[in-house]
Order: C-alpha cells, then structure tokens, then sequence
C-alpha cells in the first residue's frame, strides 16, 4: 500500500502528470483529422458512451473515497475552502461526459445526415413558457437552495485567527479560483503571471466567435466538425485552469513546494533549486565565456527563441501544413489565432524547460523585462 | 353547502377589483392564457412566450445560466442581511464576522452567502462551458458572448473583493497575494516593468503611494482603507456594473434569436 502512494505521489508530481496529461489530450480531445483517427483506433471514444461514463465516474470517486482513507490526503481535501474545488473536479467530469456524450451521439446523426437531436421540426408546436419552463426554473431555485441550506448547516465557512499582518501563513494562497494563475507565478514573474496572462485570458475568449467564424456547430452539441476549437478550448480549461488550479490547491505546500497527495505537508522540506538564466546557460556553460556587458548582446539568444516562437513559427505553418486553414482565415484573423495558440503553448514550454535545465528566464533585462 | 361558499369565495377573490388591477389577466385556462400571462408579467417578460422543445430539457442547458442569475439573487439578498451586522473597520470586523454565529437564523448566514458565493463562480464557468460545447457563441450571438466573458470576470472580482472583508488570516494573505501581482503591472505598477520610464527628470510618477496596488488598497499594505474600499467594490461598485451587464446580456438573449438551438 505505502509503495503504491509513493508511485502515485512520484508520478502526480507536475513533471510526469503534466506532461503525461499534455500528450495523452489531444489523442482524447483530436484536434485534426489525423489525431481522430487514433482517437478511433484506440477507441477511446468509448470513453463518451455510457459505459465508459459509469466507468470514468467510477474509478474517479472510487479512486477519491479511497484516498481519504489516508490521513495526509484527508487533512488537504476537507479544508472547508477546499470543498468547492472537489465540486468543482466532480462537476467537471461530470460536464464534460455529459457534453462529449452528446457531441458524439450527434456527430453519429450528422455523419447519417440527419438533423441534430435538439432540432425541432418548425411544425411541431412550440413548449409554453408558462407553466413548463417556470416549473423548471421554480424546481431548480428550491433545489439548489435546499443544497444550500444544507450544505452552510453541515460544514461552517472558515475563519481563521484574526488578521495579523506581520505573521505570514506559509503557503500563503490565493483564493482557489485564481491558483492556476498562483501556480504560473512559479515558472513566470508577477506581471505576466498576474496582469498580463489574465488580460490575455480574458481577450482571448471574447475573440473567440470573431476567430471561429464557421457557420455550422451552432446550437447543439458536435465535436466533429469543430473539432480544432473544441479541443484548444478544453486544452486551456481543461489543462490550463483546472489542472493547475488542483495542483495549486491539493499539492503545493508550505515555501510553495510540491507535495504528493499522500505525503505530509513538511516545512523543512527543501528542493534544491538553483535556475539559470538562458543566457548565462548559453554564454557561460557552453561557450565558456564571461557574460557579455552589452544587454542585447548578452540577452540576444532569448530574444531570437521569443522571435522564432512568436514571428517565425505562425508564417512557417501557413506556409505549410496550416496551408488551407490560413487561407480560410485571412491575415488578421490567422494573426490573433496563432498569437492566442502560442501564447497558450508557451506556457507547458517554459514549465517543461524549468523542469528540465531549471530554466529560469529566456530572456532576462533586469527592471524591464523578465521572461 | 360548504363546498359552493369555498368556491365562491376564491371566484370572488379573483374576481376582485384589487387582483384584477394587478394581475391583468385572469387565471391562465387556456393556451391564449398562458400565453398573456407571460406577456403582462414584469418578471416573466425576460423569457419569450413558447420555446423550442429542447430548450427546457435539463441535458441541454444544465440550468446553468439560471442557476448563476438564481445565486447571484440569494446573494444580494443574504449579503445585504449581513451588512447589518457586519462593519468594515479593523477594530469591528473581525468580531461582527464571529458574532454572525449567533445574530443570523441558525447562524447559518454568513455560511449561505459564502458557499453560494463559491457554486456562483462554479455555476458560471459551467454555462461558459455549455455555451461553448453548443457553439452558442457563433453569430449571432457573438457579442453576448463578450458580456459574458465580462460577467465572468465580475463575478471572479465580486468573489475576490468579498474574500477579504472577515478579515482574519485567510483573507488578508490571500489578498496580499493577489493585490502583489498589481503592484507588478506593466507601467502603472510600482514593481513593474517600464515604471522607470513614466519619469520627469529625477521625479518617478510611478511610486508606492501612486501605483496600481495603492489604489487598489489605498495604502501601501493591507490595512484599514483596503479593508474599507474592499466593502465599497463589494457591497456597491461591483454589483452595480454587474447587474448592469446582466440586464444587457439578458436582452441580448431575447434580441440575438434566443435560445441558441439548430436550423
């Protein structure tokens, strides 16, 4: 059993779990025709069957009632503020099933050339406002209140001791909804991990229907034909929010360092972390020479890696396998898609580097300009 | 005998002169009924009077839309019982938060508006979620689905500013974290990158007392004015422009085809 917690608090370490759930995304959520087709020959979209459902949904509960038998596991989870994220983990697969289902029972529809399931033939007489939908609305207002009620008798909101500025907690945390961004200020400094990345955020989504302008997909659920928004979408929910926002709940612990769900929360825990600047990394470890005085020279490696990420790959892929897609989509809309797609990319980039050559910044002008 | 009085009185009620003069129409019978029911309605004018079949079906919308609405009511409702009891300075806060326990029904109040605070933000990343996995953002509905976007990150604020008002350790790290990171804005921020170059002379514009963090908290750290401006942006500002671009977005609803669904 002991052996068993330590293979998973190894492997749910950011370095393993991240990357496996990186890779493993886009063979579950396809964005391209290439990538459906192993979708399907690994069947994997049995997973949005009903079988598959109970099956999912079993062994994620199963796999959370049985962690809370650990005591470590335990005092994590049923911190009162912490309830809402466990919803919010349930509440997602739960979603997310109940969407895919649909997506693919339509998309079966679709292929056979016949309507979605939500289509209503013009004919058919409309559903009256009064009494079916206030009906609904009254059933679910004195349900969710009842869940309410329920839940503020059964578990007491947090208070902690009174506000004492000059004793900090450690870890010091965000409230749950922004952990992921908490999480980015690990590998990104606090202007682009607080302002900047949720600027882009926020941008970014309300570009998103004057970037996906196709004309179909619209008011039932499909995957198919949609199936590169789909899946970049779920990549940033999915990964980008929920993920970190688990982690930066459930297994970041005191100086911010990385716990296993079953492990102690230990203060004395040290990681020894000694980052290195791209620069440094390139002029002093590989070329064997001091750090030149001249900033852009020092820093010119970092900037030609930002320019290649940002200004070479976009016109590269329209030129070659983004070929039709650029076409399709002209300069401007083609220009916010790639620089949304790679800003979104460039985050698991700069996490995989820290990880692996404890990459601190790609380019690094002290007071101006840390990334 | 009895029966016929029974009767008679509830045709008279409704017949009366007073429920006439609010409910125009009478006891809906009938389809017309039912349908000017909706249409003579304050509260019911938001929804169209007939609905496409999959409209109402549970596995469609997740209810989430309404559910969000519905928190955000039994929000204003319960946070404008606790402004009550609840004063926003250091010396009273923290006390008032733990005396809630016994000058609230059940002393379940302050737990009410707190969990629902958490299903709201839950509630409306689920019909972001559902919006988007129907398509429900394409035209043309694309600028509702903006508002929305802008919904969302009132909602996260309004979550956010109410963190800090119980004013004990929880609230006051969890804001330190967060109101760091203004500090950290690009310019306007005094730990930020570009602050030197908003400078006259010797003189930066951009200092501690001057910057994004310092009009957030209005001090330098976390103290009484953050605690007091934190309740204003809570109790008023936020939920002012909330409500604001809720009425829009509702409107939107009606006026972009409504419900989204398959032509």
């Amino acid at each position: 059993m002991d052996t068993l917690k330590h293979v998973i608090n190894v492997l749910s370490a950011p370095q393993v779990s991240f990357l496996a759930a990186a890779i493993a995304f886009f063979f579950v959520f396809p964005p391209t025709d290439r990538f459906q087709s192993w979708n399907r020959r690994l069947r994997l979209d049995w997973l949005w069957t009903v079988k598959g459902g109970i099956l999912l949904h079993a062994l994620v509960i199963g796999a959370f009632f049985l962690s809370t038998l650990d005591p470590n596991f335990r005092a994590i989870v049923t911190k009162p503020d912490n309830v809402p994220i466990a919803l919010l983990l349930f509440g997602t697969l739960f979603f997310l099933w109940l969407s895919m289902k649909q997506a693919c029972d339509n998309d079966a529809r679709l292929a056979n050339d016949q309507k979605p399931n939500e289509y209503t033939d013009p004919s058919e007489s409309k559903i009256l406002v009064w009494p079916d939908l206030v009906y609904i609305e009254l059933i679910a207002g004195i349900l969710c209140m009842a869940a309410l009620i329920f839940w503020s008798i059964a578990l007491e909101a947090p208070l902690e001791e009174p506000a004492n500025p000059t004793l900090s907690p450690n870890p010091a945390k965000a409230p749950w909804y922004f952990l992921g961004l908490q999480e980015m200020l690990v590998y990104f400094d606090p202007w682009l991990a607080g302002v900047v990345f949720p600027v882009i955020i926020i941008v970014g989504l309300m570009s998103l229907p004057y970037i996906d302008t196709e004309p179909g997909g619209s008011g039932y659920y499909s995957y198919s034909d949609r199936k590169l928004y789909v899946s970049l979408f779920m990549f940033g929910w999915l990964l980008l929010w929920v993920y970190l926002i688990i982690v930066g709940a459930f297994m970041r612990g005191p100086n911010w360092n990385f716990f296993g769900p079953y492990e102690r929360w230990d203060l004395h825990k040290v990681v020894a972390l000694t980052n290195i600047n791209l620069s440094s990394l390139i002029w002093v470890k590989l070329l064997n020479q001091p750090l030149p005085d001249n900033i852009i020279i020092r820093e010119m490696f970092g900037i030609a890696m930002l320019g290649f990420h940002f200004l070479v790959i976009p016109p590269l892929l329209a030129m070659t396998i983004l070929k039709k897609f650029y076409a399709r989509m002209g300069n401007v809309k083609y220009a916010v898609f790639m620089f949304l797609s790679m800003a979104a990319v460039s985050l698991p980039i700069k996490m995989f580097l820290r990880w692996t050559i404890n990459l601190k910044y790609v380019v690094a002008i002290p007071g101006w300009f840390n990334l | 005998m009895a029966e016929e009085e029974k009767k008679d009185f509830w045709a008279r009620f409704f017949g009366s002169y007073i429920w006439k003069s609010i409910f125009r129409v009478g006891i809906p019978r009938d389809r017309r009924g039912r349908l000017m029911q909706v249409l003579s309605n304050f509260f019911l004018h938001l929804h169209p009077v007939s609905l496409p079949k999959h409209a109402v079906k549970l596995k469609y919308t997740w209810c989430m839309g309404g559910l969000s609405f519905f928190l955000f009511i039994v929000l204003t409702f319960t946070g404008v019982l606790l402004m009550f009891y609840y004063r926003p300075t250091i010396e009273y806060a923290y006390n008032d938060v733990i005396d809630l326990r016994e000058t609230t029904p059940m002393g379940i109040m302050r737990e009410i508006h707190r969990w629902a605070a958490h299903l709201m933000v839950i509630a409306v990343w689920f019909h972001m979620f559902r919006v988007f996995m129907t398509g429900s953002y394409k035209a043309p509905r694309e600028f509702n689905w903006c508002i929305g976007v802008v919904l969302l990150t009132f909602t996260l604020l309004l979550s956010f500013t109410g963190y800090l008002l119980p004013w004990d350790q929880l609230a006051i790290w969890a804001i330190t974290v967060g109101s760091n990171m203004a500090a950290a804005t690009p310019f306007v921020g005094q730990e930020g990158p570009g602050v030197a170059l908003l400078s006259i002379g010797n003189v930066n514009l951009i200092g501690r007392t001057s910057d994004a963090r310092f009009l957030l908290l209005g001090d330098t750290s976390i103290g009484a004015g953050a605690l007091l401006r934190f309740y204003v942006f809570h109790c008023v500002f936020f939920p002012l422009i909330a409500v604001f671009f809720m009425v829009v977005h509702f409107w939107r609803v009606r006026k972009d085809g409504g419900i989204s669904g398959p032509v």
